[in-house]
């Protein structure tokens, strides 16, 4: 398998190709066929997880080829430690995406287009590392972001899909201008991002301050950091269910790889001098106003969209605190949100799919009449609150004890924050599961066989990850502590706010 | 080499070829009674211009007709840019109702002689000449424009097209008495000699006549300030017409005003960048020429309710884009420039041809008669317009991104670090409208009064093919840009 990383990038392109040669009446057709494509891809990511060398820092099962020679453009993938994690959940959530479409019923063969399109755009992302064709699969995913979220979204499905599209697009059209800065002002004129960052040391201090403050808004824009965020809450709650777990399960994740990638990676000197406040402060910004933006929601999957907003912010902190434990937790996190937003998105749309609404003062006693739900949605909250055992405790623990070491105030706010976590979550599953029964739903069923099984998987992964974190872990671990020591080895910042 | 009038026919094929072929059509038309077939003779000659330009031998650079044209690589690019501009132009003419109405052989006869004039302006190398070929070209164009002679608002635009045109040109033939006056000759080459030459030069004088040689050259790319008939042009001309005058005129302009200002009054320095005139501070002028057309044309754009409008607005600030490598002084900037007009040339037909092809179903050029058009049979026209409404964003996968890339390219290479703010800003604006009619066609739902889409062979083949070609050359362009490169050789005498 030496093409593995083309292989797993253009099924879905295939898939996609294929299901629209085919006539709109085989609607079912192209449903498996979109199932066929994410399991053939989810193998090839198990397969790269199994040969994944975890002891070197070098780029993995690498592909290289001229593309544009006159301009130095190279069809150029591979993985290494910062993104095979990123691989695995993009393989993971798109094929359990694929199940939860399976309530659309509504121009089927478009949706699974798609949503195969989408999902070849973000694993582009994360396998290349040519800067241009980094750019290229990051734009080309708005595209299908745009139409699913507007022609099966929901109510106000125009305005939000629009302001994804408007919001993204500034923060890409910045990063290309890094980009071609970085091209023409660098030791070589490459797109290579192994060159570009082994000649980190070319660019003069005040270039690498400014190119990196481009980067991260483009980047920020996708985490979304405070206060570029305000589209993700739209988005969130008009896009459909299964559009919804992409977003927060692997969109978000792109916005802090590319800071990993780009920023750490070709800027470490702007990094370490920038990182306290774009990543610290705004980071902390992130937990303690997301969680309290979420505590205000009536709204279940509004609720959860500021959720992903407050988590993210974990991810932010831990990268920038400069240590092994931090950035690993940071990466580690990135991973546990993308499997327990999933699980809290596809729960949400249980429930929307039954009652048609989301309010979450409109329920009451739910656990007595779907048991089963109930019983998900207390484990995947509980997964939320990163409760020991489960996988997102380590990952901010992890967070938390790296940060400690460099910004002890910001992780007192990172900690403290845990209690609101633990308030808006347990009020709304009160509000929602427990309390008298609300008559109005008394004909409901459990969760279907299909639900069943999109969320299980995931609570299995949530439950491993927590008792054995090393899985992950492993494979992070040789890069970012390599990334870390680059980064570690620059000028630090100024003003020490910090120590 | 110097060429007389006879020694230069050899290399004016494609336009002898053009200028028989106008006369053939006006013939013809009196000869045989079934009109219908004029068209397919125009396109032969359209084709057979093309192929000659395609298959000229390189027989080296010249100066043809006792220093009138030059033939060298940049007159050869926007040839066969202004040819491909004219089959499309014809093409989509065979295939427009509106076009159906009009008179074929002088419709066909005038819209060749509008080929020639663009080629003679692409080739010019003497202000005189440059001036004739713009006025033939102008005086084509107002016909065309006016050609639905029974259409109140085709006549209203032909008109306006006619002053502003006048106005516009007297302007420019006046600043060229001052250049003549100054330099003493109207060939390029002298210019060029008698101003870079001189320690001292009439600084100002020099300025003036640029800003009223530009009056007449800005006009014709519609740059602002010059830029107000567009709109109405675009929208009053028929379909075809509008698309040639998007595509084929304003390349034909962006010709002229780079053979003027670089080769004849700029000198080229070894490193590929262009020096202006020592005092004469021309290219800030443009800088802000062109940052205030793709602004305004972009914020302009945001209000449009009818299509043909919008996509006018749009052609305003695509040629904003356009200047980008302009301004920038390089040949880095120029060849970026000339890749983006071949992009434009291929998103920007695409766009205008969907456009005809709804008005031809529907009688409507209004963005409500896209309501819901993917959901209504009209699947393909809605895919196709997406792609090209897409490249003309500069979303990659499409040639139009790939024109963009190069354009920021040079502009932040030729540290322009705002100009590049300001573009890649536009291009975030013009993504709102460049989206409203996609989100008309994919997010609304027909309401039942918006007729019929029905599939026309000829017009989706072409329409196939230019969508092709925006997402294939937005994966491969090598062809395209080394073209470009070979193209930025202008011939300013033997060396």
């Amino acid at each position: 398998m030496s093409h593995a990383l083309t292989l797993i990038t253009f099924i879905p392109v295939a898939g996609m190709v294929v299901i629209l040669c085919l006539p709109q009446a085989m609607k079912d057709i192209c449903k498996w066929l979109a199932v066929g494509a994410t399991a053939l891809q989810l193998a090839i990511a198990v397969w790269l997880y199994e040969n994944f060398d975890t002891t070197t820092t070098a780029v993995q099962f690498a592909e290289k080829h001229d593309w544009i020679p006159s301009y130095h453009i190279t069809y150029f993938m591979g993985v290494d430690g910062i993104s095979i994690s990123m691989v695995l959940l993009t393989a993971l959530i798109c094929f359990i995406s694929v199940f939860v479409s399976f309530g659309i019923n509504r121009a089927e063969k478009a949706y699974y287009a798609l949503l195969l399109m989408l999902d070849a755009g973000m694993m582009g992302v994360f396998v290349s590392l040519d800067f241009f064709l980094f750019y290229i699969f990051w734009e080309v995913m708005l595209l299908p972001m745009y139409f699913l979220i507007g022609v099966w979204g929901g109510p106000r499905r125009e305005y939000a899909a629009i302001k994804f599209f408007l919001y993204t697009l500034f923060g890409s059209v910045l990063i290309l201008l890094a980009m071609l800065g970085l091209y023409y002002y660098g030791a070589q004129t490459t797109f290579d991002m192994t060159t570009l960052a082994s000649n980190a040391s070319h660019y003069s201090s005040n270039f690498q301050r400014i190119v990196w403050i481009a980067l991260f808004i483009g980047f920020a824009i996708k985490i979304p950091a405070f206060p570029f965020h305000t589209w993700l809450p739209d988005a969130h709650v008009e896009a459909p269910t299964a559009i919804s777990v992409i977003l927060a399960g692997v969109l978000l994740k792109m916005g802090t790889y590319g800071i990993l990638r780009v920023n750490f990676a070709i800027l470490p000197e702007a990094t370490h001098q920038l990182a306290w406040l774009f990543l610290g402060v705004i980071g902390t910004v992130n937990i303690v106003y997301g969680a309290m933006c979420a505590m205000a929601q009536t709204d279940f999957k509004k609720l959860i969209a500021y959720s992903s907003i407050s988590h993210m912010g974990y991810v932010m902190l831990g990268i920038a605190s400069f240590t092994t434990a931090g950035i690993n937790g940071a990466v580690l996190q990135m991973f546990n949100h993308g499997t327990v937003t999933a699980m809290l998105f596809i729960l949400v749309g249980v429930i929307y799919d039954r009652a048609h609404h989301r309010e979450i003062n409109g329920f009451g006693g739910l656990a007595q009449q779907m048991p089963f739900y109930a019983a998900m949605t207390g484990f995947a909250f509980f997964a939320g609150m990163a409760l020991p055992g489960m996988s997102a405790f380590i990952s901010e623990v992890l967070v938390l004890l790296g940060a400690w070491q460099t910004y002890p105030l910001m992780t007192v706010f990172g900690a403290a924050t845990a209690v609101l976590t633990a308030g808006y979550l347990l009020w709304t599953y009160q509000r929602i599961y427990l309390g008298p029964f609300n008559e109005k739903y008394a004909g409901y069923s459990d969760l279907s066989l299909r639900e069943a099984f999109t969320l299980v998987p995931l609570a299995i992964i949530v439950i491993v990850l927590g008792v054995y974190p090393h899985a992950i872990l492993g494979l992070l671990n040789s890069s970012l502590v390599h990334l870390n020591q680059v980064v570690l080895s620059t000028p630090g910042p100024a003003i020490a706010m910090v120590h | 080499m110097d060429l007389g009038n006879f020694a230069s026919l050899a290399r004016f094929l494609p336009e002898l070829l053009l200028s028989a072929g106008v006369l053939v059509l006006v013939i013809v038309d009196l000869i045989v009674t079934d009109k219908s077939r004029l068209g397919d003779l125009a396109l032969v000659i359209t084709a057979g211009a093309l192929l000659l330009i395609a298959f000229q031998p390189d027989t080296g650079n010249a100066w043809l007709f006792h220093r009138m044209l030059v033939f060298d690589g940049f007159a050869l690019f926007f040839r066969a840019l202004i040819a491909l501009a004219a089959l499309v132009a014809v093409w989509m003419s065979m295939g427009s109702e509106e076009v159906r109405t009009c008179d074929q052989g002088e419709y066909y006869a005038i819209l060749l002689a509008s080929t020639l004039a663009m080629f003679l302006m692409a080739e010019s190398a003497n202000l005189l000449m440059a001036y004739l070929a713009l006025e033939f070209v102008s005086l084509t164009s107002y016909i065309l424009t006016g050609f639905l002679r029974h259409n109140r608002r085709s006549l209203e635009a032909a008109l306006k097209y006619l002053i502003y045109g006048g106005v516009a040109s007297g302007t420019m033939i006046y600043g060229m008495s001052w250049i003549f006056g100054i330099s003493g000759s109207l060939d390029f080459t002298v210019i060029n000699k008698a101003l870079t030459t001189p320690e001292t030069l009439p600084v100002l004088a020099v300025f003036i006549a640029l800003v009223l040689i530009l009056a007449g050259m800005g006009y014709k790319v519609s740059s602002v300030p010059f830029h107000m008939w567009a709109p109405d042009v675009y929208t009053g001309a028929p379909i075809p017409v509008t698309t040639f005058l998007a595509i084929g005129s304003k390349a034909a302009g962006f010709a002229l005003l780079t053979r003027f200002f670089f080769p004849a009054i700029s000198s080229l320095s070894a490193n590929g960048s262009w020096q202006a005139l020592k005092g004469v501070d021309w290219p800030q002028l443009l800088l802000v020429i062109c940052v205030i057309t793709m602004t305004l044309g972009n914020l302009a754009a945001l209000q449009q309710t009818n299509m043909k409008r919008l996509l006018a607005y749009s052609s305003i600030a695509q040629a904003g884009y356009a200047l980008m490598g302009f301004v920038v002084l390089s040949n880095d900037g120029l060849r970026a420039m000339l890749f983006y007009l071949f992009a434009y040339y291929v998103m920007d037909a695409g766009a205008f041809l969907v456009v005809m092809i709804v008005a031809n179903c529907t009688g409507r050029e209004d963005i409500d008669a896209y309501r819901g058009l993917a959901w209504r049979g009209g699947i393909v026209p809605a895919v196709a317009l997406s792609i090209f409404l897409f490249s003309l964003t500069g979303i990659p996968l499409t040639v139009g991104f790939i024109g963009k890339f190069y354009l920021f390219a040079a502009v932040i290479r030729g540290k322009f670090y705002i100009l590049a703010i300001v573009g890649v800003m536009n291009s975030v604006v013009s993504l709102y409208y460049y989206m409203r009619p996609i989100k008309t066609m994919f997010l609304d739902t027909p309401q039942g009064d918006e007729g019929t889409i029905l599939a026309e062979p000829w017009n989706y083949g072409l329409m196939g093919v230019l969508a092709g070609a925006t997402i294939a050359l937005g994966l491969y362009w090598a062809p395209i840009i080394a073209f470009a490169n070979r193209s930025l050789n202008f011939f300013t005498g033997p060396a």
